[in-house]
């Protein structure tokens, strides 16, 4: 890694990744990958589909523990606790680090519940009313909605539920934020505009995007780790780590010719 | 072949015998249709018979006393027909059954679809069907020689006949009905909203009360609504095990007759075609449809209403 970072604030480690390798049954889906992700950055994940990316990333918040047969062997550390040891409860892990997922996925209630639900669980005792309009406001979706917070979350369009998703995340203050693939249901203008709300989140939260796009991913990412693939001898493909830097050097002078071949659109 | 066809094949080993295809088609679509009509026409037989019997009745009885009567006495010189005591019993018998079926049925289907191992689910979803596939009389008999008899020993005032067992045996029969509904309603929320709300750090059974079921809910109100039209109209174990006398009032310890049993009770015996208490049995039956009718609307319309549609 080279020693010019990106930001200057980037000194500590968020998560760490040592030795990380996911199972699912039997059959390995991540291979052995070591990894720091830093605070206050954005990382992005980018890769050819199967290599990974999306499975590493739901180590940090646990939501692997949700697939049946899912297991994680090396360590994934939260400010060096490890995530999987034997008393930390995933609930905790999740509510310290959330996840916004592909499909935009708002509960099936109104735009306030949306953001009020999870807050009150998680035992909030604040003004909900300022809570859900300050939130609402870094999402960027407080103009679009501030009339109509009654309505259900689903009757907003696509890229209005996903900030809706990304307002309940931050409504409970994670210090990290996972984004698996976050605007590919969305239309460019959506997109931009997540993009957008993402840089202005990042002085606050440790953001970790997947994307399969390239372009977004040098837009708007500090560090850039690229996952491949590889086929075993039983067919099943494994994800692994090629390549991790400042996302500059990774899409300008990659040192890893799959890295370069796979930036510059050869495959993939 | 007309001139707006599509020019000839230029490969000749393709010879469909398109005349014949056409034909069998036309015949498929005639003899479906013709099916599908039998079912909706029976259906209107079946009601307008209800309706022309009816409509006798109430050319002798005022459709004022029959709402309004204390008292239902068919076989009387001076008789008096108030549906209300009727009513009443079915009203109570489902009541009853309501309070079994409901909680025992839905905390089977949230059981099922979100704590039981895939493995678990796939024996016990069956074995729970198999209660719906008890044939009523035995159920009947179950209320009539097991229910009431143990329940008096709790309950010494308890008659041989009453609405009490009636109503838990009948609430076990529509437990299935529920429980099988819901938990297809659970099971089709998307698995993205419980991933969503365990992102938030909620545990599994904040998920399921707090997101999962009430995105379930128009399906789960369905299968209740169901459920109370087949406890209205269910006949063998309230004809067994509730008893044959009208009587007015909400008591659950005493004989009562419900619709269904005065019914049954009417056609089993010797009353004579075209007196009135013959014909009354069809004003009863109407009352009957009619209230099943209304809950399968409510039913209906409450699932177009509240159904949550996902992307």
């Amino acid at each position: 890694m080279t020693s010019q970072s990106v930001s200057p604030v980037a000194t500590e480690a968020a998560l760490r990744a040592k030795n990380v390798s996911v199972y699912y049954g039997s059959t390995l889906a991540v291979r052995d990958v070591n990894l720091d992700i830093f605070k206050n950055e954005i990382t992005a994940f980018i890769g050819p589909s199967g290599c990974g990316k999306s499975t590493l990333l739901r180590c940090f918040n646990r939501t692997n523990d949700l697939i049946p047969g899912a297991r994680v062997e090396g360590k994934a550390m939260f400010h060096g606790t490890d995530l999987y040891a034997k008393d930390i409860d995933p609930v905790y892990v999740r509510r310290r680090i959330g996840m916004v997922f592909q499909k935009p996925n708002p509960f099936t209630k109104s735009i306030y519940e949306n953001i009020a639900f999870a807050a009150r669980i998680n035992g909030y005792k604040g003004d909900m009313d300022e809570l859900v309009e300050n939130s609402l406001r870094r999402a960027a979706l407080w103009d679009e909605v501030k009339d109509k917070l009654r309505q259900s979350g689903l009757s907003l369009s696509g890229g209005q539920q996903q900030r809706l998703c990304i307002a309940r995340t931050i409504a409970i203050e994670p210090e990290v934020i996972l984004m698996d693939e976050p605007c590919s249901a969305l239309d460019p203008i959506s997109t931009l505009q997540i993009e957008e709300l993402m840089k202005e989140l990042e002085s606050r939260y440790t953001i970790v995007i997947v994307t399969h796009n390239m372009q977004q991913a040098s837009r708007i990412s500090d560090r850039t780790a690229f996952f491949n693939a590889e086929a075993t001898e039983s067919g099943n493909k494994v994800g692994y780590l090629v390549e991790y830097g400042d996302t500059e050097k990774i899409f300008n002078d990659p040192s890893e010719q799959a890295t370069q071949d796979y930036v510059s659109g050869r495959f993939g | 072949m007309t001139t707006n066809s599509l020019p000839p094949d230029p490969n000749n080993l393709w010879k469909p015998n398109r005349g014949l295809n056409k034909r069998v088609e036309q015949v498929v679509i005639g003899l479906f249709g013709l099916f599908a009509l039998i079912s909706v026409a029976t259906t209107f037989g079946i009601v307008l018979s209800l309706l022309f019997e009816t409509v006798e009745f109430f050319k002798d009885v005022p459709l004022w006393n029959f709402l309004t009567d204390r008292q239902w006495t068919p076989l009387f010189s001076n008789p008096q027909f108030g549906i209300l005591v009727l009513l009443s019993a079915t009203f109570l018998t489902s009541l009853i059954a309501l309070l079994v079926a409901v909680p025992l049925g839905l905390l089977s289907a949230i059981y099922l679809s979100e704590y039981a191992s895939p493995k678990l689910r796939k024996w016990l979803k069956p074995a729970l069907e198999i209660l719906a596939g008890v044939p009523t009389v035995v159920y009947g008999y179950f209320a009539l020689l097991l229910v009431t008899p143990f329940l008096q020993i709790f309950i010494p005032q308890l008659g041989g006949f009453n609405a009490l067992s009636a109503g838990i045996v009948m609430g076990i029969a529509i437990t299935p009905l529920i429980a099988s509904l819901s938990e297809d309603a659970i099971y089709a929320v998307p698995s993205a909203l419980r991933d969503g709300s365990y992102a938030l750090g909620l545990t599994k059974r904040e998920t399921i009360f707090g997101v999962v079921l009430p995105a379930a809910l128009s399906g789960i109100v369905a299968s209740v609504i169901l459920a109370v039209s087949r406890a209205v109209g269910e006949t063998m174990i309230v004809a067994l095990a509730a008893g044959q006398n009208p009587r007015l009032g909400l008591n659950p310890f005493v004989p009562v007759m419900t619709m269904t049993a005065y019914i049954v009770q009417v056609s089993l015996g010797d009353t004579p075609a075209g007196s009135i208490a013959f014909k009354s049995i069809f004003a009863v039956g109407m009352t009957l449809f009619l209230l099943t009718l209304v809950f399968n609307i409510i039913s209906f319309w409450f699932v177009r209403k509240f159904r949550e549609t996902y992307e």
